[in-house]
């Protein structure tokens, strides 16, 4: 595709001129990159003209329609400006739940003047998102959940609280699950609504986890009023659309947990390595056979799933339609995170049970943080329980 | 390396799936087992898949062959692990037949393998010993000097379809100790050679198994196969091929035993409601389909890299092997529970596949070998 190589050299001439060279390389955690909104932060002075260039360009959003602020690339485009980025160490330019959640939930669903209003404002990292679905008494039920939304004239009025809204301390707007017809069957009276977080009457209280700080808030809303307008799809039709985004972060989470393990693991065993480090015997065989079967163990099954995801890929890639296979990905994907956090800290021993404080490596605190933070990985996103359960119902047809 | 069947392996695939519904049910297995058939498979059947060309798959077209590879042999293999078709294409496509192919000499491929491809003629390796488990170069069986050629004393155990063989490939010692990993060399011994005594062995899957006896068997110089004293790594390549390919078998069976499990897990009315509609079960039976799922990828990943002649290729057979092993034993023990007193019965074909996957996983290995040979293959 000689198109397609005209296309790198000039992403790559464009690249070379805009990206600041200080900011290739930057490490970023679990909270760090650039997330934009009114209030941003920034892990380096020169990550922020980096955001303002690549927005300009439409490369915030490379695959989105340009006139949403997009960069209106192919897939095939998309895929060289990510091996571009790569190549050159840069982290993204942006990131965060506008991009990666509510922006495509907005290309399916939303309505032009939806679109118009909020798209360009994602591609520029002036709005920063957060997204309110669980509740204190809606967990996996997630259907039952029961934030009112009264009709007054051209308003819902709002009142509730949703748990678990990642950033939602640091958040502008968030995209929300309300009850909008309490008379419904349950799944049937729910609306998806987007909420100015600056409007009267919400506020935010941060979540402490087991393993200290964290990025979930509990977010309560006390008789909040939100424009008709701001209704996504149909009144009463936001089961549906919730669907789609929850499928979409259930993906998500499968390549941050699959994949990216997986070109870790390629680059020699990370978990091999740290068995050397407690461990010792250079040159030969682990020396605790225990542990290093369930090294072993843990990186084959690490890669029996890098590689279901591959074959998932490669069937679509061919024009299949999506198989049976996908539906394992959110639950084996955290399962399998929990089980390597659980082995890393096995491997540390005494070592791994720092809190704070002297006489523990960083990367001994922040390993056994990791690993009480995995725990909540098959909670968060749908159970893994609630993964079987939709497993035996919708791929093996068992009755309820 | 593309995770998905081409258009051709997706009609060897439907072309199998027909072929097996129409001849090869699981009761082919039960009847051959309970008349005590000598040879534990069809030869007619044999030959009707070598016409087809599914025993020449892996072999160059000059001996009959179809030149294809791995991928397309785990296809066949797969559909015909569903009903646990018994046919020797572990021995003669893969073991035997993979020994020659890749370091046979040029007469020794031209005797043996167009009439082995053709189905008419059948080969067997006989590697395994008492005292030797997984380890392909623990070999005790002597090779002594005699004259240009050798003199091969010792036994080999579970020669899968070694009574019915017109030749054996034996690994025997030329060098060092019974332990050593070096020294070892594989001889082409013909049935009926003098000193060779060749018995029927019994095995839970009612598979044939020969025990060999070789007392001061004489064979010629011409007789080695590959290099001599470098016998254990012939082995060991040609044992990797033979596990991919016992692999898209037990992908194959483990897929049936489940779908059976999952008809009952419908039908079985208990309570007054369908067993599948119990949490306790439909948990179970999930776990059983990412087990399956996962060992699908893992065996068409192992298959493509053999044929790809990737660097990693033994680390993708150890991987493919030691999930195989697992899921097909989780699966077969799910399969009788799941089927509750009737499982238990010979009666009921489910049992069949609970023997059969016991017998697979510790075939070439089991998961706990393969995780071994994973690390060691991986530096630790």
């Amino acid at each position: 595709m000689p198109n397609l190589e005209t296309f790198r050299s000039e992403l790559g001439a464009w690249l070379d001129a805009n990206a600041p060279k200080t900011i290739a390389g930057l490490v970023f955690g679990e909270s760090g990159g650039n997330w934009g909104g009114r209030r941003p932060t920034w892990d380096h002075p020169d990550m922020k003209p980096w955001l303002e260039r690549a927005a300009a360009k439409g490369l915030t959003a490379p695959s989105w329609p340009r006139e949403v602020g997009g960069g209106g690339l192919e897939p095939a485009e998309a895929k060289v400006f990510a091996q571009e980025l790569a190549r050159r160490r840069l982290p993204p330019p942006l990131t965060g739940f506008g991009l990666t959640m509510i922006g495509p939930t907005l290309l399916r669903y939303g309505s032009e003047v939806q679109k118009r209003e909020h798209l360009p404002r994602i591609c520029r990292g002036e709005i920063r998102w957060c997204q309110g679905y669980s509740e204190p008494d809606s967990g996996s039920d997630l259907a039952s959940l029961k934030t009112r939304a009264e009709r007054d004239g051209d308003c819902f009025v709002i009142t509730g609280t949703k748990v678990w809204t990642s950033y939602a301390d640091q958040s502008d707007w968030i995209f929300a699950l309300v009850r909008s017809d309490p008379k419904a069957k349950k799944q049937e009276g729910i609306t998806f609504l987007l909420i100015d977080m600056a409007s009267p009457g919400v506020s935010v209280h941060p979540i402490r986890l087991i393993s200290g700080a964290s990025p979930f808030c509990e977010t309560r809303f006390d008789h909040v009023r939100v424009p008709v307008g701001n209704v996504i799809h149909e009144i009463n039709a936001g089961w549906t659309v919730a669907k789609a985004l929850l499928g979409h972060e259930r993906n998500m989470i499968a390549d941050v947990f699959g994949a990216g393990e997986r070109k870790k693991g390629s680059r020699g065993s990370v978990l091999a390595d740290l068995a050397r480090e407690y461990l010792g015997g250079e040159g030969a065989a682990l020396p605790d056979p225990v542990l290093r079967d369930a090294i072993a163990q843990c990186e084959i099954d690490e890669r029996a799933f890098g590689l279901t995801v591959q074959r998932s890929r490669d069937a679509a890639k061919a024009g299949h339609q999506p198989g049976a296979e996908s539906s394992l990905f959110k639950v084996y994907a955290t399962e399998l995170n929990k089980r390597r956090t659980e082995l890393m800290v096995k491997i540390a021993g005494p070592a791994a049970l720092g809190w704070e404080g002297p006489g523990f490596d960083a990367e001994e605190l922040a390993r056994t943080r990791h690993w009480l933070r995995a725990r909540g990985n098959s909670i968060e996103g749908g159970t893994s329980e609630v993964q079987l359960n939709i497993i035996a119902k919708h791929v093996l047809g068992l009755p309820d | 390396m593309q995770l998905v069947l081409t258009e051709d392996q997706e009609l060897l695939a439907k072309t199998a799936a027909d072929f097996v519904a129409e001849h090869s049910p699981v009761a082919r297995v039960r009847q051959l087992r309970d008349v005590g058939d000598p040879d534990g498979f069809s030869r007619a059947l044999w030959k009707q898949m070598a016409e087809l060309g599914w025993v020449g798959i892996p072999f160059p077209e000059a001996v009959g062959g179809a030149g294809m590879g791995l991928a397309e042999l785990a296809v066949v293999l797969e559909a015909l692990g569903r009903t646990l078709a018994p046919e020797p294409f572990l021995s003669c496509t893969l073991l035997a037949g993979q020994a020659l192919l890749h370091a046979g000499s040029e007469a020794q491929k031209s005797r043996w393998l167009p009439p082995l491809v053709a189905g008419e003629q059948l080969l067997a390796l006989a590697f395994q010993e008492r005292r030797s488990r997984y380890d392909l170069r623990r070999v005790a069986t002597q090779a002594e000097r005699a004259g240009d050629g050798w003199r091969l004393s010792g036994e080999k155990i579970q020669v899968l379809d070694g009574a019915s063989a017109d030749a054996l490939i034996v690994s025997a010692r030329t060098a060092g100790a019974p332990a050593d990993a070096a020294g070892i060399t594989l001889f082409l011994v013909p049935h009926g050679a003098p000193g060779l005594a060749i018995v029927r062995q019994h095995r839970v899957d009612s598979r044939a198994t020969a025990l060999l006896t070789l007392d001061r068997v004489t064979v010629a110089a011409g007789d080695v196969v590959g290099t001599l004293d470098r016998g254990g790594d012939l082995l060991e390549s040609v044992v990797d091929r033979a596990t991919v390919g016992l692999c898209a078998e037990m992908l194959g069976s483990m897929s049936a035993a489940f779908e059976r499990t999952l008809t009952y897990l419908k039908q079985r009315v208990q309570f007054g409601v369908p067993i599948g509609s119990f949490q306790a079960l439909k948990h179970r039976a999930a776990q059983c389909f990412i087990e399956i799922e996962l060992a699908r990828s893992t065996v068409m990943a192992a298959a493509r890299a053999i044929d790809a002649g990737d660097a990693e290729a033994a680390k993708l057979v150890s991987l493919a092997k030691a999930r195989c092993s697992d899921a097909g034993v989780l699966i077969g023990n799910e399969a009788v529970q799941m089927h509750g007193g009737i499982g238990m019965t010979d009666e009921h074909d489910i049992g069949f596949y609970l023997k059969r996957a016991r017998v697979a996983e510790m075939t070439f290995g089991d998961a706990a070998f393969h995780r071994d040979r994973w690390a060691r293959l991986s530096g630790y």
